[in-house]
Formats: structure tokens, sequence, C-alpha cells
């Protein structure tokens, strides 16, 4: 079966969750009252945030360590780190 | 780890293993440094390899690499909703030595490629994080790991760590992107059988195709798609400008499925099993955001210094090619043992002075011209497929009265002098 909704994308990749998030929201009152679009929700391509009426939840479990967050964020709202050494994301094909 | 190298590459991609592997080779002690598990495991990369500038490092490498395909057609689409026009070409000389490109999967190739470095006498530590480089007097002297007393030391750092390149941005050589300078694509590793992929694709056992797709493929937005046949499998992806995502509002992945849905595109897919979905980052800045390269003590290559046309689908082959330049120069830098600025600055000199940084300016305004003016794939697409449809279509109208009629329907669309002024527009981006 090909996939069809991001939770059957993400099903597929191997993940090493480190205990402690490397994706930090600085400033949730900035995601509540600047931010009408909340658009990492959005464009993040593993959904990684979740708007959840009055704070950003960061499922950084499942992220790909892709950078777009940190540059997309329009109030550099967050902080972006590797995850610890071994952990994260580990890709087995492409 | 306090132990001092010679060098310190930090990633195990395709520009730091060419670095890691020249110097090493070359007699010099290398410490290379990843952070995943293994080589490749946060590498992502649509598939294609160029043979030339990594056969400049392992000659004949194509007969013991791990290689999908050798591609020998390269299809391009402009997608409408319900049509395409195709144009390409297929030759049979790219399926024999020395070959121009390969499809490949990076976690299998990148594994192997380090392995290569290792021989070479590369010590190579993964699962390991560099956090910063340690600078002294203005100069970079190691680097700091997340192990318990991670400090390492070296005349020379060289960073390959990739487009986000947080080590680069320490130091201050470029600063945080802007959404329009990186390309966020995402893709699919689809398994299907190897005689429906031949099939599907006309294609023998040891040959490969690639089509780029542009258009309906991003929904009209700036970027690309792509199909690559790999031997059982098959990889499909769509990127755009991150600024574009933004703007349209668009869920990557929803686009990606979308593509995958597409009436033009789903027979292609029938049956397949996904295997793997892969999210990355391409720098395509190109040559304006391209940071200094070359610093006290460091060196920047491949995505961490931009490397990447992506005009033509070309990274991994700048990465590799600009590994090894700055692996050159370390090794000349040795024999004089001054690895100053200016004594390494002979490595930003082999990068201008080469195809990668020539390309680059060559197409310097490609980007932001197609930015700032959408039309090419929103309104240029639909109208080469109305007009193809039109001409194509036997209705009994003379061929002649056919192609005044599709010349009125696209001057009167946009009106004649805008017309004009796009396509010397476009012939100007990339001239």
């Amino acid at each position: 079966m090909s996939t069809k909704t991001i939770e059957e994308k993400q099903y597929l990749i191997r993940f090493k969750a480190d205990k402690k998030s490397h994706l930090t929201v600085l400033d949730h009152d900035v995601c509540m009252t600047q931010c009408p679009d909340k658009i990492c929700t959005i464009f993040c391509p593993a959904e990684v945030y979740k708007w959840e009426g009055l704070r950003m939840q960061v499922g950084y479990e499942g992220c790909h360590e892709c950078g777009s967050c940190r540059i997309g964020c329009p109030y550099q709202n967050i902080k972006w780190e590797y995850p610890k050494g071994g952990h994260g994301i580990v890709f087995r094909l492409a | 780890m306090s132990e001092k190298f010679d060098v310190i590459v930090v990633g195990a991609g395709p520009a730091g293993t060419s670095c890691a592997y020249t110097c090493a080779k070359n007699g010099l002690k290398v410490l290379q440094i990843e952070r995943g598990e293994y080589p490749g495991s946060k590498n992502v990369m649509g598939g294609v390899l160029y043979r030339q500038q990594m056969e400049e490092i392992i000659p004949e490498f194509w007969k013991e690499a791990p290689l999908e395909r050798p591609v020998v057609e390269q299809r391009f689409w402009m997608m409408d909703k319900e049509s395409v026009v195709t144009f390409g070409y297929k030759g049979l000389e790219w399926g024999v030595e020395p070959y121009n490109n390969f499809t490949v999967l990076r976690a299998p190739f990148d594994q192997w490629f380090a392995k290569k470095g290792i021989e070479q006498g590369v010590l190579l530590i993964t699962e390991t994080v560099v956090l910063e480089c340690i600078v002294e007097n203005g100069k970079v002297i190691g680097v700091r790991t997340d192990r318990p007393d991670g400090e390492v030391y070296a005349d020379v750092v060289v960073l390959a760590d990739g487009v986000n390149s947080l080590l680069g941005k320490q130091l201050g050589y470029h600063n945080e992107f802007r959404p329009d300078e990186v390309a966020l694509t995402v893709m699919e590793v689809i398994n299907l059988p190897k005689e429906k992929i031949n099939d599907r694709f006309n294609l023998e056992d040891n040959q490969g195709c690639t089509i780029e797709l542009f258009g309906d493929s991003t929904k009209g937005n700036l970027g690309t798609a792509f199909i690559y046949t790999n031997k059982e499998s098959i990889n499909i992806g769509v990127g755009t400008t991150l600024s574009s995502m933004i703007k349209a509002k668009l869920k990557p992945y929803d686009l990606l499925d979308y593509l995958k849905t597409h009436s033009m595109i789903k027979p292609f897919l029938e049956g397949g099993e996904s295997a793997e979905y892969l999210a990355h980052l391409i720098p395509e800045g190109g040559f304006h955001s391209v940071p200094k390269v070359a610093g006290n003590g460091v060196l920047l290559v491949g995505d961490a210094a931009q490397l990447v046309n992506a005009i033509h689908r070309e990274g991994s082959n700048m990465a590799m090619a600009s590994g090894k330049m700055a692996a050159e120069t370390i090794v000349e830098a040795k024999s004089r043992n001054d690895f100053s600025e200016s004594s390494l600055n002979l490595y930003r000199e082999k990068l201008y002075d080469s195809f990668i940084i020539k390309d680059l300016e060559k197409y310097k305004d490609a980007a932001h011209t197609f930015e700032n003016h959408p039309q090419y794939f929103k309104d240029y697409v639909p109208m080469m497929n109305r007009a193809a449809s039109k001409f194509f279509t036997v209705d009994g109208t003379p061929k002649r009265e056919k192609q005044k009629q599709i010349m009125r329907s696209i001057t009167g669309e946009r009106g004649t002098l805008k017309v004009l002024q796009d396509m010397y527009r476009a012939w100007k981006a990339v001239k």
C-alpha cells in the first residue's frame, strides 16, 4: 500500500528518540498572540508542531531534522539543535 | 580524545567523505565525525549521483559501489491537471562505461563511501554531534563534541555539516537563511517489482530513467517534482522554496500525495508499497548565498557552503568536487605548515575557478526571477498544454489557422508585450 496520511508516512521511519527535545518554542505567548497563521503547523513535513489552543505542542520524536521550522518561523521563536549523537531520525534508504 | 589530528572533518556525506578520503590518501591524519548512527542515516537526496566527480575520487567506483541504475533516459514534464507536455533524451551511450549518472539510495551509498575512507586511514566516529568549533586567537583549532571530554584538535577543521551548517553560522560565515534560499523537499521510496519498473518506464534491467516535473506537480509553485527509478523501487518527491510553501500554505506531504495520485503519475505507482518517507532542505540560494568558505584553520564544503545548482539538480557532485579541492588545499597548506586564512584561501580560488562557482554564477538570478514572477510555473505550463492539445487535435481546422489561434490565445491571455517581457526575462536569468 502506498501511504495516504502523514501518520502512515511517519510510521515507515525508524526513530531513536532522545528523552529530551532538541526543539524548543522560546515563547508560547508569541505563538498565541502574534502568529494567527501558526504556519509551522502547516509547513513542517512531519507535523511536529500542533497548536493546542494555549500552547504549541512539539512532537520532536518524529522530527526529520530538516531545519524548516527554524528558518520558516516568522518570529524566530524556535530554538533548533541537533538531537544528541546517535539519536533522532535514522534513514535506512534514501 | 584530546589527541591532535591534521584534519577534522565534520560530517560524513559526499563532501565530508570526499575530503576525508583524499586527505587520508595523501598521508594526513584524519578524524571524521558523524552525528548519525551511521553515515547516511541523516542524509537525503532525490537520488542522482553523477559519475565524473565521483570517479575523480574513486576510479571505476561503479564496479563496487552500491548503485541502483545507470540513467539512460532523462525526461522533463510540463504538467497540467489532466495533461502533460514532455521532452527528454534517451541514449544508450549512458548505459555503458563510463556512464553519465546513476540513481542511488544514499544510506547504503554513504556507508560504502565512508568505508572507503576508513580503508585509507580515516578515523570515523559516529553518533557524535559537534557542538562548536574551538576558536583561539581568531583561529579554529579544534571542535567540541557532545561526548564526555569531547574536545579534539587539528590544524584544519572542515565543515561538511550539511545544509543547516550550524557551525558555519556560529563562526559568522553566514547568516540564518531566508525562506526563499532553501527548498523544502519531501519524498517517498516506493517498492515495486523490477519487472513492473522495466515495463512502466520502458527499461531493461540495468537501465534507469529520471523524470523532472514542472507545473501542476507543485500546484504551480516555484519548485519541481521528480520520479527516479531504482532497481526495485521508485523515489518520488516534490519540493518548493520554503517561502512558496509558506505563502501558499501548503503541507508538503499533502503536495506529495497530490502528486502520487495525479492522473498522469498514478499508473507508474500502482501496486507499490511505500518503504520510507523523507524530508530535507536543499540550499538553493545559489551564487549570492555562498558564504565565506575559508578562514583561519577552517574550510566549508558541500551543502554547508551552499554548493547546489538547483536548475540542473546538481549537488552531490559539487559536494564531492569541493571536498576534494578542500583536501588538496590542506595537503598544500601542510607542506607549507601554514593554515592561516591566506594559505587556505587557495580552496576559494580553486572553487571559484571551477565549474561549481561558474555554474552558480551563470544562474545567479534564476531563483530570484522565478520566485518573483510566478507566471512561468503557474501560467505558462498550462498554456503550453493547451497549445499542444489544440495543435495536435485533428478537427478540420487548417494548421496555419490553428497556429494563429494558439498565438492569439497566448498573447490574448497575457498581452503581447507581457509575453515578450516574460520571455526576455527568463532568457536573461538562464543565459
